[in-house]
């Protein structure tokens, strides 16, 4: 059956609440998933307070503040600061959005909460095993393939045929959309998920590639592709505004048209 | 017993079933059509609301009604079938049991279809 509870040792409880910054006027309060593999601890929810007068705007600077200036044991990825890695992807203020383009002022709660993306195994704190998603990504073949021999120079693409991966080459594959999908969560090691699929129709659409049908094969499958039911959580997600509901719809209707 | 497929090998898994598009038409078929047929459905029981049973069975006598009728029992429950399918393979995991309930919606469907077909048949032939 799907799971509706947490396992008994998932189960999160109170955390530290750690000081206040001395001297700080204006603090914001943080509430932080918290969980190491090497204490043997249930998961906890710590408290830091981050002094918003010497720390940057966004939610990533604050956790670098934290692990500067207050725990440095708190552990997440980031590397680009600009959206444009995946890297910091979590769940923030109830959305799976980048630490380092969600501004704090912009989370509709004063308190700020911040989980590891959903649903996926935790290797520490804030850092999720994406494992699973990334062995997803490959199964779909993400390059381009060809039969016809090798051109001297380049592919050759139109210009309105490049227009038509607008939308789906900026897919950063930070996995925000997919952890935050029901039908991920209760299928994920046979369902794609969003992203996956998106990057699946940015091959398939794409002019230059001579493997459409094979791919289509590949895809054709009750859990791979059809256990999406347009819940539409991946769209709202993405940090990026792509939409991977709709890309998922395209390939749905190029599976109904190559047999109607 | 550890599990020490890779990644890959474990999301190949047993390979693409390359069906599931059959279903999906036929879901999406048989909710355009219930469109017409539940309207068709809802009005006649609106027209029928307090007729005794002589008027009832003599509605169901007429061939187009009767028609109507049966593909309303018929595509509603195809379209139930498929949708019921859907619930079973989202939440059961456990393979056994999700055989088994794949296989008893089935036969539900079926068995409500086939009653359902048999009480208007019945009906419209003046039994």
């Amino acid at each position: 059956m799907a799971e509706f509870k947490l396992p008994q040792n998932s189960r999160m409880g109170e955390g530290k609440v750690w000081p206040k910054p001395e001297g700080a006027t204006n603090t914001r309060e943080y509430r932080i998933y918290r969980w190491s593999p090497d204490d043997g601890r249930n998961p906890r929810i710590d408290t830091y307070y981050v002094d918003a007068d010497d720390c940057g705007p966004m939610v990533l600077d604050a956790l670098i503040y934290i692990k500067d200036k207050v725990d440095p044991t708190l552990t997440f990825r980031r590397s680009c600061r600009e959206g444009i890695c995946g890297s910091c992807a979590m769940n923030i203020d109830g959305t799976n959005t980048l630490a380092c383009t969600k501004g704090a002022d912009e989370c509709s709660h004063e308190i700020v909460k911040i989980y590891p993306l959903p649903h996926m195994p935790v290797v520490k704190d804030l850092v999720p095993d994406l494992t699973r998603f990334y062995a997803q990504h490959r199964s779909i073949e993400p390059w381009l393939k060809t039969t016809t021999p090798e051109p001297e120079k380049e592919w050759l693409q139109s210009y309105e045929d490049r227009q038509k991966l607008d939308g789906l080459y900026e897919c950063i594959l930070c996995a925000c959309c997919s952890t935050s999908c029901p039908s991920y969560w209760w299928n994920g090691d046979r369902y794609l998920g969003p992203a996956v699929l998106l990057q699946a129709y940015r091959w398939l659409i794409d002019s230059r590639d001579e493997a459409t049908g094979e791919r289509l094969d590949n895809l054709e499958d009750p859990f791979r592709l059809y256990r999406c039911h347009t819940i539409m959580n991946c769209s709202q997600a993405c940090p990026k505004g792509l939409n991977p509901a709709k890309a998922i719809a395209e390939i749905k209707k190029m599976m109904v048209e190559r047999r109607v | 017993m550890t599990d020490m497929r890779t990644p890959l090998g474990k999301v190949r898994g047993l390979g693409s079933a390359k069906d599931g598009t059959s279903h999906f038409w036929r879901q999406r078929l048989t909710a355009v059509a219930n469109v017409f047929l539940i309207s068709f459905f809802v009005i006649l029981v609106i027209a029928l609301q307090g007729a005794d049973y002589a008027s009832f069975t003599e509605a169901l006598q007429n061939p187009i009604i009767s028609t109507l009728l049966l593909l309303v029992i018929l595509v509603g429950c195809l379209h139930m079938k498929l949708g019921m399918q859907v619930i079973i393979e989202d939440y059961f995991h456990s393979e056994g049991l999700k055989l088994l309930l794949l296989m008893g919606n089935i036969f539900f469907a079926s068995f409500i279809a086939l009653a359902s077909v048999v009480a208007v048949l019945k009906i419209s032939f003046g039994g």
